[in-house]
Parts: structure tokens; sequence; C-alpha cells
């Protein structure tokens, strides 16, 4: 901008010129283009809420492959748009820098993490669970039946899917791994 | 519920603007407090004693609604005459056994024809529940009673259920609730005769509860008591009544209704128990009732088995029942981590979940991780439960060394709640689908993906053993997606809700078969995928629909909001009342009609009455809303199915400042215990530990803080692990707002910042000032977070309520000092010192 | 021009969640404003600021008259009468077309005129970048006639947002409400045109005293008698205008 359009924003400049030092010429070219990053967005998901069991609908704004906007959806019957603090913080829930997203792993006795290939880990958890289950495996118990491993547990699962859930259960009964818990029983 | 259920809460607000009274119970002002008509404060661990009050105001007064009380509950059933009361036994019930602190319940049962039978067979159930935590098999309407006991409709015999109610709470008066809850007569007298005039044909009344009455060693027994109350008034299965549990997790509903859980299967069916489930037979003999619709468990379990294992489960090898493991007791999350510490739990999932800052017991938490070969964790940051081998409490004090402890750990990033799809089952039991927004970032994947991928690596390592069996024939055949090989949740979602004969998605449980022609994988959530459409995923806008909003996601059973909801309507069918008619029996069209789906058979006429020898709903008359019971009625009096006993009873909390003035028995004698040098209990006499601690959440953070302490936008509203206390006790022990203070039990001490703040009032309790102390339980030392601080689970011992196993985080002891804790081991001999005096 | 719009905040079925303190600042990018444990009651952000746009209040109002917690959230009033936008001497701030105040972050040269002249308090600097920051009433929303994220999340409604006109007769109907309920105490601050501002756009019902939450009782416009001043000033400019030139061509401070 040159030198008279910046005098010229002035205000008293403004006021001089009969515009009261305010409004429309007051507009920056950044201000003219201004829109809602909504209505950039690629994508908007129908999703809902991670924390509380109210499920208050959410809308997830997307945007070359990036959330870019969570918020309420006022279709929902239920929150009808709204959200509390949690569910409003959504986006960055989902976005923060903190959140970890490659494998750590800690050895036996080891005193930092280290850095592990998801598919290595993968292979050495199964592995692991493997053994173990062999390790522990009780057949009978007082001359009954049982057919499981108490050497195998595992805790989660209220913030998860019920799908995710059903096939936890599924696996779990199948390998007869039976202490099988999660947040409802705290 | 303002604090912990915002949005929910805006409902509230839209009542009480058309003219709802708000009445709030709860230790502290809350949130909830402050839009509330009232705020009654009551002692932690008292509220048995409150509502009892309510349910003998109710009787005294004959305010019950009668009629449905005599149509729709079991207040005139005759019990057996062996049966004895707290009031007779100084605060035990009939049958209970000091050697291993349980009931055998056979005394409590209706008095009827075959009763040995029928008593036999609770007797033994009784003792397989307390070993084995099966109240949510019962809970659901598992336990057998007899479907036509000896009734009284004059309601005058002293064994029927309304006379023994009526004895039993007899002297839980306005006077023992201002002596044990510090709740003023005058107060309990507006409650009592609000929830009165707010009941009957015309009005309803909704409770609200979440954990603040689940933590408990009572309760299962707590919401018994709000069952009672609530059937008395006849506000069950009526629009705008009901015992409304706000849970407090996206989809810990269906968390149970699927459980992640070692005493049930899908749909509330019991975990096969190696005594007595040894066959098929054996398991549908004593897993449930015959009448009722528990009746066709057989056809739940088939199908289940069915989903499972596929075509290698046939009629010839019961389909494959034995594979199943069998529990044979307590396998719960503590009794786990005991195991833990012991050496028998050797590998741990931990599936977003932070045990060593979110669950009792802290340190018994952190100690167990300690001695494990192997540790999975699977959250969004590296959580407290990851890293306790590095930072944890123990650590600092010295007890253990990084260099010694170990357990290896595996630190597996997870998917976010937009880059995954699936359902949450949310607290309403409403099943909402997720659309699937970006894909996740870096290794970060669902717990779908993972267990899936996990099965096919335990698949392929699988051998031709016996024991591998189970695994060999699972199906486990999922659609892959994506670069990822994400398996097709959608899929998964259609197994559960299960296929006919012809491999089409069925509509509904009814249709499910004993035979082996259907598979489900959880009979309650059948009708999901009805059509083949994914109905979770239906989403007309609410404004679109009436008040029910029934085309937005899906509820089970069917698609239900209400449930019971038959009894919105009087035995002949029709309305109560015009202005709360809700399902109505139509003459012209013989059927069931209302803006919701009936939750009762559509043409069962309201004058059934069932043949004699009838199963399952058709052994349930037309006049019984409560389908699930055996006997079709509501319970005032449970002739079996809790560890506990049949009726609620005010016992004080595991540890308590003041005795039990009620009875000689002073805790609840069947609580589930681990008495263990890792688990100490505070002393109950002495002046050690004079103050009640409660623990609770705050708005502004979720949990044990993995979702909150590391977002900026959430850690600078509540920062600091604070302490709430009133002015009154500030003044004695000399806490500055704004200043430290130590809070000390048996099992930890802990520092945190001091709110005074006159929400918290010393109350008037047996004669004494007794002072509350309110910690929130979100922060922890590390865990990702942006704020940190001491944890408030490391305070509270491990004692749970004997029916569902749920510890008592809600009322405990602990002494408080001025100014922050002592660093290292100079800590531990803090609290060595407490535990010596 | 577009209507006018505005906020009516009702405190009475405030709940105190911050989802209003949260929403804003994930719409517009608003960093966190500090870890600071204040022991002020449920309040750990202060005031409104340069990173705290809504601001919830919580006074303890605990006395033998009764037991209240009351909670209220605060937000730029974006007056009729706007003092920070008469002062700012580089346009940064304006009055767009939906009637609401807004700086302009492109063009905000960090000088701090404006912050002296809220007779509220609210616009302020922020440390880091120097440059004045506000509630914007989410501007950019409002131009694709979405609400702002405040009032869109409050679950409980105590933030309305709406034509102003309309949220006046709205509030007067409330205030009548509570009136005939016997809370006698209750207010409207902030709706009348005729006060030192000319009104505001984001207007309130408390239940107490304006000082109980931290307003001032009468705020006036600080620069009510510029307009007399506007000939000095118009002569005053012609030699002012190359000293200001450098601020200007310096732009945003970083």
């Amino acid at each position: 901008m040159d030198l008279r359009g910046l005098i010229g924003r002035w205000p008293v400049i403004r006021q001089l010129r009969g515009e009261d030092g305010r409004g429309s010429a007051a507009r920056s070219a950044r201000t003219d283009a201004l829109r809602p990053r909504t209505a950039e967005a690629d994508t908007v998901a129908r999703s809902v809420c991670p924390y509380c069991a109210v499920g208050c609908g959410q809308l997830v704004y997307a945007k070359d492959g990036r959330v870019t906007q969570i918020e309420g959806d006022p279709d929902s019957p239920i929150s009808r748009g709204r959200l509390c603090p949690k569910g409003a913080a959504s986006k960055q829930l989902v976005t923060h820098p903190g959140r970890q997203t490659t494998v750590l792993y800690r050895r036996p006795y080891g005193t930092e993490w280290e850095s592990l290939d998801l598919a290595t880990a993968m292979d050495m958890i199964a592995d692991r669970v493997m053994a173990t289950r062999r390790e522990t495996w009780q057949e009978t118990v007082d001359g009954k039946v049982v057919r499981r491993t108490l050497g195998l547990a595992s805790l989660g699962g209220a913030t998860l899917d019920n799908e995710e859930n059903y096939l936890m259960k599924k696996l779990y009964t199948a390998l007869g791994a039976i202490q099988v818990e999660n947040q409802a029983r705290i | 519920m303002a604090e912990c259920h915002p949005v929910g809460f805006q409902w509230v607000m839209e009542a009480k603007a058309r003219g709802a009274k708000v009445f709030h119970i709860d230790p502290r002002f809350t949130r909830t407090s402050a839009m509330a008509d009232a705020h009654l404060p009551i002692r932690a661990g008292s509220d048995i004693v409150l509502l009892g009050a309510l349910i003998n105001h109710v009787l005294k007064g004959a305010h019950d609604f009668r009629e449905y009380v005599l149509a729709y509950t079991n207040a005139s059933a005759i019990i057996s005459e062996d049966f004895r009361d707290t009031e007779d036994l100084d605060g035990l019930f009939s049958g209970f056994q000091a050697d291993n602190a349980s009931y055998d319940p056979a005394s409590w049962s209706y008095e009827g024809e075959d009763v040995p039978r029928e008593r036999e067979e609770q007797a033994r159930g009784g003792r397989v529940h307390a070993g084995s935590a099966s109240a949510d098999q019962y809970g659901s309407g598992g336990p057998s009673a007899h479907p036509t006991p000896h009734t009284d409709p004059t309601l005058t015999d002293r064994r029927c259920v309304y006379q023994l109610l009526a004895y039993h709470f007899a002297r839980y008066t306005p006077k023992l609730v201002e002596e044990l809850c510090g709740i003023p007569r005058a107060d309990f007298q507006r409650l009592a005769n609000a929830i009165v005039a707010n009941s009957g044909r015309e009005r309803t009344t909704a409770w609200v509860y979440s954990v603040g009455w689940t933590q408990h060693t009572v309760g299962a027994q707590y919401i018994r008591a709000a069952s009672i109350l609530q059937l008395l008034l006849g506000n069950i299965g009526r629009p705008g009544g009901g015992i409304l549990a706000l849970r407090g997790h996206a989809s810990i509903q269906g968390s149970t209704d699927i459980p992640t859980l070692f005493n049930i299967l899908p749909g509330y069916m019991p975990m096969p128990h190696a005594e007595l489930h040894e066959t098929l037979e054996d398991y549908l003999g004593y897993a449930a009732g015959d009448t009722g619709f528990w009746g066709n468990k057989r056809s739940y379990l088939v199908s289940l088995l069915k989903a499972w294992w596929g075509d290698s489960a046939t009629a010839d090898n019961d389909f494959r029942f034995g594979y199943m493991p069998r529990i044979t007791g307590d396998h719960g999350t503590y009794a786990t981590v005991f195991g833990q510490i012991d050496g028998t739990v050797k590998g741990y999932f931990v599936i977003g979940e932070n045990p060593a800052v979110g669950s009792a017991g802290g340190r018994a938490q952190r100690l167990g991780l300690a001695n494990l070969d192997w540790l999975v964790v699977r959250d969004l940051v590296p959580i407290e439960t990851a890293t306790f081998w590095k930072d944890g409490p123990e650590i600092e004090t010295g007890e253990l060394r990084t260099a010694d402890i170990g357990t290896e750990v595996f630190f597996l990033p997870a998917a976010s709640h937009v880059e995954k799809e699936g359902t949450f089952t949310q607290t309403q039991r409403l099943l909402q689908w997720r659309e699937k927004a970006v894909e996740p970032p870096g290794d970060c994947r669902s717990d779908l993906w993972f267990y899936y991928h996990l099965g096919k690596l335990l698949r392929e390592r699988a051998g031709d053993t016996e024991m591998d069996a189970p695994l060999r024939d699972l199906t486990w055949d999922y659609p892959e997606e994506g670069e990822h090989a994400d398996p097709s949740a959608e899929a998964v979602l259609r197994e559960i809700n299960g296929t006919g004969p012809d491999g089409r998605a069925l509509s509904s449980y009814l249709d499910l078969a004993p035979d082996g022609s259907t598979r489900c994988g959880c009979w309650i959530y059948c009708g999901v995928f009805a059509d083949e459409v994914n109905q979770a995923a239906r989403r007309k806008p609410g404004r679109e629909q009436s008040l029910v909003a029934p085309e937005w996601g899906w509820a089970w059973p069917l698609n239900r909001r209400i449930l019971y909801n038959r009894a919105s309507a009087d035995p002949q069918g029709r309305p109560w009342s015009e202005r709360k008619s809700y399902i109505v029996w139509d003459p012209d069209r013989r059927e069931w009609t209302g803006p919701d789906v009936p939750d009762f058979e559509k043409d069962k006429p309201p004058d059934y009455v069932p043949p004699p020898g009838a199963t399952a709903q058709a052994a349930i008359a037309g006049d019984a809303p409560f389908i699930m019971q055996t006997d079709g009625k509501g319970w005032l009096f449970a002739p079996a199915g809790l560890a506990d006993g049949p009726l609620p009873t005010h016992y004080e909390p595991d540890e308590s400042p003041v005795p039990n003035t009620l009875y000689g028995t002073r805790a609840s004698p069947a609580r589930k215990t681990y008495r263990r040098p890792d688990n100490p209990a505070n002393p109950v006499a002495g002046t050690r530990f004079p103050y009640v601690l409660t623990t609770y959440r705050l708005t502004e953070h979720h949990t044990a803080g993995g979702m909150s302490r590391s977002l900026a936008h959430l850690a600078e509203l509540q920062p600091e692990m604070f302490c709430e206390v009133s002015p009154q006790l500030a003044a004695e022990l000399g806490l500055d707002n704004g200043g430290w203070a130590t809070i000390i039990t048996s099992r930890a001490a802990i520092e945190a910042r001091v709110l005074v703040s006159a929400r918290v009032r010393p109350l008037r309790v047996a004669g004494r000032t007794v002072h509350q102390i309110g910690v929130p339980y979100h922060w922890g030392w590390a865990g990702g977070g942006l704020v940190t601080g001491d944890a408030a689970n490391d305070l509270l011992g491990i004692v749970l309520d004997p029916n569902v196993y749920i510890q008592e985080s809600k009322a405990a002891t602990c002494d408080v000092l001025p100014g922050r804790r002592p660093r290292g081991a100079a800590l531990r001999a803090l609290i060595e010192e407490y535990r010596r005096e | 021009m577009s209507e006018r719009v505005g906020f009516f905040t009702d405190t009475s079925v405030c709940i105190g969640c911050k989802a209003c303190e949260v929403a804003c600042k994930e719409w517009n990018d608003v960093p966190d404003d500090g870890f600071v444990f204040r022991a002020t009651s449920y309040d750990n952000t202060g005031g409104l600021g340069a990173s705290t746009w809504r601001h919830v209040a919580f006074i303890e109002d605990f006395t033998e008259r009764g037991d209240r917690w009351l909670m209220s959230s605060d937000v730029c009033k974006h007056c009729t009468h706007a003092a920070c936008l008469d002062v700012c001497p580089t346009g940064a701030l304006f009055r767009t077309e939906f009637d609401t105040i807004v700086v302009q972050a492109d063009i905000c040269n960090g000088c701090g005129y404006c912050v002296p002249a809220c007779p509220y308090g609210v616009i302020d600097r922020r440390e880091d970048d120097g440059r004045a920051w506000k509630c914007t009433l989410c501007y950019d929303r409002l131009r694709d006639g979405l609400e702002p994220a405040c009032a869109k999340a409050c679950p409980t409604d105590s933030i309305q947002f709406g034509p102003l006109e309309e949220l006046r007769e709205r509030a007067a109907e409330r205030l009548a409400t509570l009136h005939e309920a016997g809370v006698a105490e209750a207010r409207l601050y902030g709706e009348r045109p005729d006060d030192g501002v000319g009104g505001d756009g984001a207007f309130f019902l408390l239940l107490d005293e304006p000082e109980v939450y931290g307003l001032p009782p009468d705020p006036v416009v600080t620069t009510r008698d510029l307009p007399s001043m506007w000939l000095w000033a118009g002569a005053a400019a012609v030699s002012m205008a190359a000293a200001c030139f450098g601020a200007f061509a310096r732009g945003p401070r970083r």
C-alpha cells in the first residue's frame, strides 16, 4: 500500500473526508477476502464426541487430509449443535503437537525409550502373547475344565468403538484369556 | 450433571424453564447446584439413609401409586417364611455365612409351588454370584424367581413385599437423615413433598445419577433404593420418569453391552463358570430364567457361538461351547493387579485407559506394572501407565529403580475418533455411527486394526494342538480397506447384528434360532443392521422428528427409546393420563402404538393370560411390563440376584469417621476386601484419619487426563491439582487459599493446591462436625500433560461392591496437613508413621 | 450494511462450563493464556485479554440470604461508540457491515492506543507479537451466515447471538419472566442505547451489581469529547503525518 493509502486510512483523515473514521474504508484486502475455513473444507464427516456418554453430534471439517475444525452438529436431537469445553476442544485433541505418532519401545531394564517399526512391534507382541499363553495355560482347575490362561490381562474399552470391543472379546475368548476388563468396572 | 455432562444438562434447563423443580444432592455445591432449586449437601456414603427415608415417607403416608404398584411390581408377593430382615438380625439378612462373608439367598425367595428347586438354584447361583460378579447378568433380568408366587393383593400379609418394605425402612426417618446424612429435616421434607407431589397419573419424577452412586461398597444397592422409590411412585417406563445413569465415557455403555468385562458375554449373558457350566445344557439350565425374554437364551448363546466359530460350531459339538474359557471366581481388574504383584499375570494390554493414575490404589497399580514381563499401551499420548518405569512416584521415593524394572513396554499410538469409523453407544443405549474424517497420522492405528491384525498374527502362529483349536476355528475374515488394510467396521457391525440362514442381516432378536441356523454377535444389538442398512448411521435432523427422534441413530433393543414403556399405560392399555400418554393399546388395530417402539410384543393384548407351563415371552402376561424379569414384575424386593441382600440397607463406607447408629453391623458385611500389605485400610476407630475424602471430575478435564491435560485449551482452565476445603477447616488447619496441602491416607500422601470455598460445608453428623475434602482426580506426574500434579487415586484403597466389583472411590477417610509433601524417602516415612499409629 | 448483530449473554442460565472460552480459541486459533492456578473459585484465565476473548467469571456468594454461585461469560461489548476504534491510528480497528468492531491483524502495528481507551478493559496486546487482539464476533463466520463459535457451543443458550433489536426484545422478556418469578436482582447491562457508550452490541442479564462481575457500573466512551476536537486534530494531522509514516511503514511488530 502506498503512502497515500496509508495516510488515507488514518481515522482523522477519513473523518475530515466525512467518513467518521469508521466503516468499509478501513478494510484490508485480507479482511475483504475473509471467509470461514469451514467453507473451504474438502469433506465434512458426521461424528460423535469422544469424551462423555451424552453422545453429542460433531461435524469434522477436513482439508487436504487434515482436520481444520470440529464443531457441534445442529441436526443432533441430543445436543442440537452444542458442545461442552471438552467437546469444543476436540480439534486440539486430534491435532495437538504432543500426540505420539510412532511406536515407542522400552526393553527390559532399559532406561530410555527406543524406536521400533510398527510391523516388528506387532510380531514381537504376537510372539509374547503366544509364549505367555503357552507357559501359563490351565487345562483344569480343581478337576474342572477351564481351558484358559491367567497370564494375560487387558484393561480398556470404554472409549473404544463397539466393533473394537467386539473383536477384543472375541479374540481374547478364543485365546482363553479371561481377565478382560474396562472402565465400566471402575 | 452440569459439571460432567453439560450438554445433556441443557434438557434439565429446558425442563426447569417449563416449571420443573431441580434438587441436587451432592457433598459439594457444584455447577449443578448453582442451577438447582435446592442443593442438599450430604455426607458421602450415606445416600441409602436418604433414599430409605424417602421410601419410608411414601409408605407411611400411603403416597404410593397404588394401581401401578399392585399391577406392575412384586409388592403383593409373599416371601419365604425363613426370611429374616436386618431389623431382626442387627444389620444382617438371613443366610449370611460368616466364614466367607457371603450370603446364601435361599431364604429370600418367593413362596410358591416347586419352591425347593427354586431355592436350591438360587442358593447355588448366589454362591457363584458372590464369587464372580454376575450382577450384570442378574441385573439384566437373569436371576430366576418363581413366575407365579403366592400373593396378597390386599398388601396386608406381614410376609408380603409391601409389608416387608415398610418394616425394613421404618427407622429411616427424617431424624435419621439429619443424624447420618447431615441434611436438615426441613430440607428433607421439601424434597419428600416435591417428589410425591410430582408423581402419579399426571406427573413423573426422574432421578439422575453417576458414579457418585456406584463407587461405593453398597453402590448397586444405592441404585436398588432408587428403583424401589421410583416403582412405588410409578415412575418407571413412563415419559419423564426413570432412573437415568449418566455414564462418563463415549461408549462405556457399549463396552458393557459388548463387554470387555470378565464375567459376561455380549448381551449380558454370563461367562461360563467352571463349576456350574460344564456343558451347554448346564449353562442354559443355570444362566438366567426360563420365563420372560431370557427364556430364549439358547437362541442368543447358540447364535453367538455360531458367529464366533462358524461352520465348526455344530449341534454335535455343543456349538463349540467347550471352546470358551471358564471363570472360577473374581477375575476383575483389581484382582488382576494383585495377580501382577504376585507374579501370576505376566502380560498386560492397556487400551485407552490409564490405571497408573486413574484406578484406585495407584501404588499397587504401579507395583503390578513393574512386575510384568511385558506391557502393551495404546493411547494418543504416552500416558503415565506407559512411562511409570522412568518417572513414576516410586522412582522418586526410591522404592523402585528403573534399571531393576524388567517390564518390556510397547507404546503403540492410537487413531483418534475422527480417524476411524465405528459406533459408540451413548448413555441412553443409542448407537451412533461415526464417519471417518481423515487417515490417522504416522503409525497411529485404530484398535480395530490392532486387534484384527494381532488376531491374524496369532492365528498364523497357532499350531494343530487342541489348545489352539478355538483360535484356528475362529471366524476372522473381515474385508480389508485402504492403505493400512483396515478391517471393515461395517462388516464387524453386521456380524454383531447377525445373519439368518440365507446369509441376510437379521432385523430382530426374535428371529434368532436355537438350532444354529442363525449367527449373532450380540443379541441385544440385533436390528442395528436391519434390511442390510446401517441403522446407527441414520441422521434425520431432530427438528424434523418427534421429540423421541426415532430416526436418529439406533437404540437397543429394537430401537426402543424408553425401556419397559408398556408401563406408561394402565393394565388395560389406556394411558394413565392424557398428559403422560406414551404407548397405548389400540383395540381396533389390536396392537400397541405410540411415538416409540413398544417394549412389549406388539400384538399381545393387555388381557393375555399365560397358559400353564408357558416359557419365554409366552409366560409374560399382557399386563406385565417388565418383560426381562421371570415374573414380568418390577422388583421392590429382589428374591434373587444380589450378593448383599434383597433390600438396600445403610452401611457405613469401609472407611468412615462415624459409627453406624442403625445397626451393630457397621459396614456392608458382604463387601469385597483385599486385606494385604500393599492395600492397607485406614483404621476405623481413632483420630488419625478424621476427615471424609471424596473424589470427582471437573467439567474442564476428562478422567485421568490423557485426553485433556495434553490440550492447552483445557489444561489452562484447570491447570493444577487442587483440593476443596471449607473456610472452617482451612482455619482449623491453617490452610491458605492458593497455598498447599498434603492429604494423607494409609496408602499415600499427595500434595494439592488449596481452594478454600464456602461451597464445601461442614456437616453435623452423629453429634459431631464432619469435614469433607474434595479432590478431583485428573492429574498425574507426566503423561504428555501440559499440566501435572499428584494423583488422587493414590489415596484410595481397594475395597469393592460385592455385586459389581466397583471400588469405593467416593468415600474414604484421610488427614490433611498444611504445606507440600515430603520428597524422596521421607514421603514413605511419613506414610509409615501414619500406619504405625 | 447488514442488520446490527450482537450477543445477549443471559448469566442466569450460565453453568460456567467454559465451552465458550474453548470454542472461541479453537475457531480463532487463540493460544493458551498460561497455566496459572489462581485460587479464585473455578476461574483460572483471570479476565479478558489478548489471548482470552471469552472469559467466564465465577462469583461465590454464600451469605445468610442464600447460597449463590454466579457465573458469567464476558466478552468484548462491541460498543456503539467504540473508543478503541476512535483512537486507532492505523485503521486496524474498523466497524464491520454487521456493526461489530474488529481488529485487522495485518494492519495493527501494536501501538497500543486502543488498550487504555477501552472503558471495559477488553482489548489487549499479546506479549509475543505485540499486536492488539480481541473478540471479532467471529467476523469470518458472520460473512458466511454462521453464528459465532461461542454462541454455537453454549450448552444452555446462555450466549445468544442474533440481530441486536431482536436480542433486546428477548432480553426484556427474559427479565420480565425472572422478575415475575421473584428474582428481583436480575437486571440488564449494556442494552440501553442512551448509556455512556451508546449501548453495547454485546449485553448481559446479570443477577447482581455489575461490579460483582468485575464490570464497570457506568462505562463511558473515553473519546466522548473527540468530535469537538476534530478541527484541532485536522490541523495537527498535516504536521503529524510525516512522523506517523514511520510507524505505519514498520507494520505489525513480530
